[in-house]
């Protein structure tokens, strides 16, 4: 079987499986790292959302094989140890909200939110209300309003 | 009998009664609540059951002559620990239980330590979660609980210090005395803890001396959530437990005839087993990805299901055979009209899911189960095993809304697991969840008013449904009290149905019947089960008979409302949401209220409905008319964790919006088109209000109400009204965009769609 290795949270991880395999189930079934959630398999529902090199991808529609060696996973675990903290900001300003109500959603969410502050940075530009209408992940429980409370204040902090 | 040296109780008022607990025989304190006061029992006769005794009241009754058995650990490390006999399923209860221990025991809310009960049979029907009844239930017996844990510190410390009761004081998890030093309760756990099974009596905290309850906490679970370590029962590392998913039929409950390659597929990468059960063909693999795999390369014959052939309009044809007669129609004005609801998905975002492991006599199940006694009787007998012999362990839920009092994915675990010896972690794929879960049923209500001048004289609504599926428990506890209640010998459903509903307004002679018919659905209690639908129809009817009458909508509402708890939260939203302001054509204002589970609620919506807005283009979505602006004032009596309430305030509104504008599921040949949250429309960020405002009303009655569901009815009702009022015709089908397949239905053989390839190409 197929030998795959990647960086994954800032360790060189290698997992046999098979090519096609798409990375979501490599990380929660294989690897054990069952901060992404699953919530369609289709690339839909964004509860799955972690980093790509430090942009946001959906590891249920990515094939493992597309990952290189070089490539940095970041799942929600890893999130703090990108700013070498023991909460990312934006991990704060979801407590200080208090926006988790089931909380399944929320990883993905929290991994969503910090790659389009990233982006907008880029942009030279702020958090608008179309950039949060625009976010696609979806929250059964409906805590929407907190979310985009908590992007803005997460936002200031990052 | 060990009678606490305590000051004698105070005559009357709210939380000043002594009550009757147990210290246990332990090796560290554990303290138990014996109930012993009944409900309270304010019996004002009046034609509607609901006054007689709602169906809080009904479910707290049944409580009693167990929750005893509930029991408050304290340990030597200074935590306390609970395990509540209920499912969190993101509704914040083990945030509101901790607060209720935290406040009698006077420890810190970080020192508690609450986990979810296993299946616990002993406790009848004490361990369901559900009609929003949890706080309302538990209230009182796990503070005398913590209030008799209290106390046997406090006696161990004046013990262990040689000082008098009088002369020690617990505060922050600290006991102190003069001239000593602290003791924390942790080294007094094993101290205070008692030999033998004692009765203790205690008196609670009254509310002016609350410093927990009442006040604005964040959740117990927040840290966890954020940081990806919540574990919900699919995160459980469960030895040799591999993925299992179930390839179903292409229509609602058909049924394998044959498998044409089983051989071949068990014989696919990373599969392990293939195997037949009641509702379909079930393959374990090493990872789901292979699963997927498999389903879709099975090859399955399917006999027929139970809504065979069935569409949208079959079923209305069916509703409205069933309807029963609404009487000759009187000679004053009427307002009378027919409201069609479609069905509707509660499908949460944790697809129904469970681990299972059955060897050797014996079962172990994990799963988030709002009924999970019924659960382990429903699974032993399926297995054959005694109830003993089966283990059900109840896991956080990724939500419920309903959902979660079934156990469709613990009983398929189980039988997988014992048909192939081996433990499964068995999860429904999005479009099984969507096609094959539990729905809303699909009802029409009809609604007539009477009226003469500015009066109702008559307020009739008869409720045709798809029958709603409540055997899970609900339904057997009602039964075991259905004697006991004056509704003579209704069905279950219209029990639950007479028990819920209420008519909050003087509309003179006022009933509500309900009829059920065609039970081959898979359905269940959604969130606030009946009351959406009923009273978004007699909301607009409301501003129907208020425009006949050229009065206000809020005025007309206001001076009709029978109750002063009721004007409060009406006239909370119209003056915070400005009411009756000048807006321009094609976006209005609607207002709604609703009251249940001994809570009011009421809504104010502003709708956009120009063409700017419902014309907005998002990629795979429906946009539709925006709601701008919401403002929900709540009362339940008393909000243990006001920030807790305010979150459940904001999911009933996202749900109530969808429920209007957006989410229906659309039976075309005996099967649902829905399969992805692209299909099914729940409420997504450009659907939510960006002002949105939410008031928690100060404490009226004291005690706790029911508040995880109270919102969605007044939310749907006040957007349906916003809609009227602002395209100025009523709607009468929800959700409005029902009528247009705003999505490309995914194929039904196979049954699931394969997982995209094409990520990398979306990285932003």
């Amino acid at each position: 079987m197929p030998k795959h290795t990647f960086r994954l949270n800032g360790r060189q991880v290698a997992v046999d499986v098979a090519d096609d395999v798409r990375l979501l189930w490599v990380l929660r079934d294989l690897l054990g790292v069952t901060g992404p959630k699953y919530g369609c398999g289709i690339n839909v529902c964004k509860a799955c959302t972690s980093h790509l090199n430090g942009k946001a991808f959906n590891p249920c529609a990515v094939p493992v094989k597309d990952i290189g060696p070089t490539d940095e996973v970041t799942t929600i675990e890893g999130l703090p140890d990108t700013v070498g903290r023991s909460l990312h900001p934006m991990q704060e300003a979801w407590i200080e909200r208090d926006v988790a109500q089931c909380g399944y959603c929320q990883p993905g969410q929290i991994m969503t939110a910090v790659a389009l502050v990233r982006r907008v940075a880029a942009e030279g530009r702020s958090i608008t209300d179309e950039d949060l209408d625009g976010i696609r992940n979806i929250c059964r429980c409906g805590t929407y309003s907190r979310i985009r409370d908590a992007i803005r204040s997460g936002a200031a902090e990052m | 009998m060990t009678d606490e040296d305590l000051p004698p109780p105070a005559a009357g008022g709210f939380g000043r009664r002594r009550f009757l607990g147990y210290v246990l025989a332990a090796t560290t304190l554990t303290t138990a609540a014996k109930l012993s006061i009944a409900p309270s029992a304010e019996g004002i006769v009046s034609p509607q059951p609901t006054d007689f005794l709602d169906l809080n009241d009904l479910m707290t009754v049944a409580a009693l002559p167990t929750s005893h058995l509930i029991t408050v650990n304290v340990n030597t490390d200074g935590t306390v620990s609970f395990a509540l006999p209920r499912a969190e399923v993101g509704q914040g209860i083990t945030t509101s239980t901790a607060m209720l221990i935290a406040e009698e025991m006077d420890v810190p809310l970080d020192r508690l330590r609450v986990t979810l009960a296993d299946a616990r049979p002993e406790l009848l029907f004490n361990q369901l979660t559900g009609g929003s009844n949890t706080t309302i239930a538990t209230f009182t017996p796990i503070r005398v609980a913590a209030a008799i844990a209290r106390l046997r510190l406090l006696a161990a410390a004046a013990a262990e210090l040689g000082v008098a009761r009088s002369d020690v004081t617990l505060r922050g998890g600290v006991v102190t005395a003069p001239g000593h030093t602290g003791l924390d309760i942790g080294e007094l756990a094993a101290k205070a803890a008692s030999s033998r099974t004692e009765e203790v009596r205690v008196t609670l905290k009254g509310r002016e001396d609350f410093t927990v309850i009442g006040t604005a906490r964040n959740r117990v679970d927040a840290l966890a959530a954020v940081t990806g370590r919540k574990t919900f029962a699919m995160d459980l590392q469960v030895p040799d437990a591999k993925p299992t998913m179930v390839c179903r039929p292409p229509t609602i409950n058909g049924t394998v005839r044959s498998v044409a390659n089983a051989a071949t597929v068990r014989a696919m990468p990373g599969v392990t087993d293939v195997v037949t059960i009641a509702t379909g063909v079930a393959v374990r693999a090493e990872t789901f990805g292979q699963c997927i795999d498999a389903v879709r390369a099975l090859q399955v014959s399917w006999g027929p299901g139970t809504a065979e052939g069935k569409s949208d309009d079959d079923v209305i044809a069916e509703l409205r055979r069933a309807e029963l007669p609404m009487g000759l129609p009187p000679l004053t004005p009427t307002v009378d009209t027919r409201f069609t609801f479609h069905f509707r998905s509660n499908s949460a975002l944790e697809t129904n899911c469970a681990i299972a492991d059955v060897s050797g006599g014996r079962a172990e199940i994990w799963s988030s189960l709002k009924s999970p006694i019924v659960a382990k009787q429903k699974i032993a007998a399926k297995l054959g095993l005694p109830v003993s012999a089966v283990t059900v362990h109840v896991t956080e839920g990724g939500g419920s809304f309903g959902r979660r009092l079934f156990f469709d994915a613990a009983l398929e675990a189980a039988e997988v697991s014992k048909k192939i010896g081996k433990p499964v972690k068995l999860m429904w794929h999005r479009a099984d969840d969507s096609r094959q879960g539990r729905t809303h049923p699909m009802a029409l209500s009809r609604v007539r008013a009477t009226y003469l001048g500015s009066s109702v004289l008559g307020f009739k609504q008869v409720h045709t449904s798809v029958a709603t599926d409540l055997g899970h428990g609900l339904g057997e506890m009602i039964t075991a009290l259905a004697a006991s209640i004056p509704v003579g010998d209704l069905a279950f459903s219209e029990t639950f149905f007479q028990l819920s509903q209420t008519m909050p307004y003087d509309f003179g002679v006022s009933n509500r019947v309900l009829n059920e018919t065609d039970k081959g659905f898979n359905t269940g209690s959604m969130r606030n089960v009946y009351s959406p639908d009923m009273t978004c129809a007699r909301e607009l009817v409301v501003d129907r008979v208020a425009s006949r009458m050229r009065k206000d909508p809020y005025q007309f509402r206001r001076g009709s409302l029978r109750s002063d708890r009721a004007r409060a939260v009406l006239d909370k939203v119209a003056e915070a949401g400005s009411w009756g302001r000048r807006l321009p054509a094609g976006v209005a204002q609607g207002i709604a209220f609703h009251d249940e589970y001994r809570s009011m609620s009421a809504v104010l919506v502003e709708l956009d409905c120009r063409p700017e807005a419902v014309g907005r283009t998002i990629r795979d979505a429906v946009t539709g008319p925006r709601v701008t602006k919401a403002v929900i004032a709540a009362d339940v009596g008393l909000a243990v964790n006001p920030r807790g309430l305010e979150a459940q305030m904001m999911g009933c509104l996202m749900d109530g919006i969808a429920l209007a504008l957006t989410s229906s599921l659309h039976l075309r040949d005996g099967h649902f088109l829905e399969a992805s949250w692209d299909n099914y429309f729940y409420t997504r960020q450009w659907n939510t209000p960006p002002d949105l405002q939410i008031f928690v009303m100060p404490p009226t009655t004291g005690d706790p109400g029911g508040a995880g569901e109270l919102g969605v009815a007044a939310s749907m009702a006040a957007v349906a009204c916003a809609y009227g009022r602002a395209t100025g015709t009523m709607p009468t089908t929800f959700p409005i965009n029902h009528g247009v397949l705003s999505f490309e239905p995914k194929p039904t053989v196979p049954p699931i769609p394969q997982s995209p390839t094409d990520g990398l190409q979306h990285v932003r």
